[in-house]
């Protein structure tokens, strides 16, 4: 009987388990907008984040966004040029870019470079018992560590996007253009005929928002609900880079399917 | 790291994400204010516009020389008026004629403007009266059909007589 019920049992303790920990991560938000004061009044704490968080992953986002960019270039162009259609390279380079890739790997790589530093700095303050120490002194360790690092990660990801964009677009011009030989009159008109300011540039960057909010949100809360063990931090980092990719993921198909 | 350090990076780092956001906007999204004393409107009805959407050019010998702002249906006499906004330093005379066309076989639609003899120039918010409509291909291949059937009918009592 046993054998047969405790599949059953495992299953409805996980499903409790995602449920808990969903109301838990409803409720931490709420949390971080309330204490969110003091780090915004305090803005020195949260510049302090918006460097490790933002000036720290500007490498990655420049040379990711660069081949990204490249990479477009060479397959657009392979494809357009079968359909005798090359000269809408700049249009198909930048549009892809604008609504779907510049702000989805923008925040992959985000989580995985920002996110999880964050997951595991915060984690590690809890296994130092550091957290608690400021509840004794009665200092807010929400207001104190998470909020500013929330708001950072919400400050930083549209900046790294737009970058990451425009490192992108800058890649497809180099190949398709400096590198093919396409005409770069053409390149450039064809894109700003077919980009619009509100449509594309704008979704795109509130779609990076909203992913900045999700990245830092399951970054921060990783981090403050780890098991303040070694090995409790490294899957609490583990599971940061996961979680927040499938956010991304299924968010981007969410936000696309209303704005676009 | 002190203070000053990380200030002036983040400064750095948020005047890249204005610069970069700028840049979108000007040079991809091509967002070149073009403001009202610079253009002047026209409009003009067309029995069918076909594919033609807001913001597609309207050109003159190829060249662009403005684009289309709005399209609406007139309720009164049921033809679809294209606002035309084009660049001031082009003038048209009064009997221009404009016709929808399209850029390649598949291509996007414009409007094309064949200047006229008339000495007066449009001014601002005139119409244009000469206008050709859109080719639509299913009315082509109709009107196709129908002449070949027709010609087809016109054939058979020949043979029968």
């Amino acid at each position: 009987m046993n054998a047969l019920l405790n599949p059953i049992r495992r299953l409805g303790a996980l499903s409790i388990n995602a449920i808990w920990r969903l109301g838990f991560i409803s409720r931490f938000f709420v949390a971080i907008l309330l204490n969110s004061g003091q780090s915004l009044l305090r803005f020195r704490l949260t510049i302090r984040e918006v460097y490790f968080a933002g000036v720290l992953s500007l490498i990655i986002i420049i040379v990711s966004g660069l081949f990204v960019g490249m990479v477009l270039g060479l397959q657009g162009y392979n494809t357009l040029a079968r359909f005798g259609s090359a000269d809408a390279l700049g249009a198909l380079v930048a549009l892809s870019l604008l609504r779907e890739l510049g702000p989805v790997l923008a925040a992959l790589l985000f989580a995985s470079r920002s996110g999880s530093a964050m997951t595991a700095e915060i984690g590690l303050m809890k296994a130092t018992e550091q957290l608690e120490a400021m509840s004794v002194m009665a200092v807010n360790p929400i207001a104190r560590v998470v909020a500013p690092r929330f708001w950072a990660g919400v400050i930083s990801m549209p900046i790294l996007a737009a970058l990451f964009n425009v490192m992108g677009i800058l890649g497809g011009y180099l190949v398709g253009v400096e590198m093919i030989g396409l005409d770069a009159g053409t390149f450039w008109s064809q894109m700003q005929n077919n980009v619009d300011l509100h449509y594309d540039v704008v979704n795109g960057l509130i779609k990076s928002l909203f992913f900045g909010m999700a990245v830092t949100l399951v970054a921060v809360f990783e981090g403050y609900d780890a098991t303040p063990t070694a090995a409790g931090v490294s899957s609490a980092t583990t599971r940061t880079v996961v979680t927040s990719a499938l956010v991304i993921l299924a968010l981007d198909f969410v936000l696309t399917a209303f704005m676009f | 790291m002190k203070r000053s350090t990380i200030d002036l990076w983040v400064g750095l780092f948020v005047a890249i994400g204005i610069a970069a956001v700028t840049f979108l906007s000007l040079k991809v999204a091509n967002l070149t204010p073009q403001s009202g004393s610079d253009t002047y409107t026209l409009t003009a009805d067309f029995d069918n516009i076909g594919g033609l959407k807001v913001k597609a050019p309207v050109k003159s010998s190829g060249v662009v020389v403005g684009r289309v702002t709005k399209i609406e249906l007139d309720t009164k006499r049921y033809v679809a008026r294209a606002t035309l906004t084009l660049d001031k330093q082009y003038q048209f005379s009064r009997d221009t004629s404009a016709e929808i066309l399209t850029a390649g076989l598949l291509g996007e639609q414009y409007i094309g403007l064949v200047q006229g003899g008339d000495p007066d120039n449009l001014a601002s918010g005139d119409s244009i009266s000469l206008t050709s409509s859109a080719l639509v291909l299913e009315q082509l291949i109709g009107k196709f059909m129908t002449s070949f059937a027709e010609k087809g009918s016109q054939d058979a009592p020949a043979k029968t007589e």
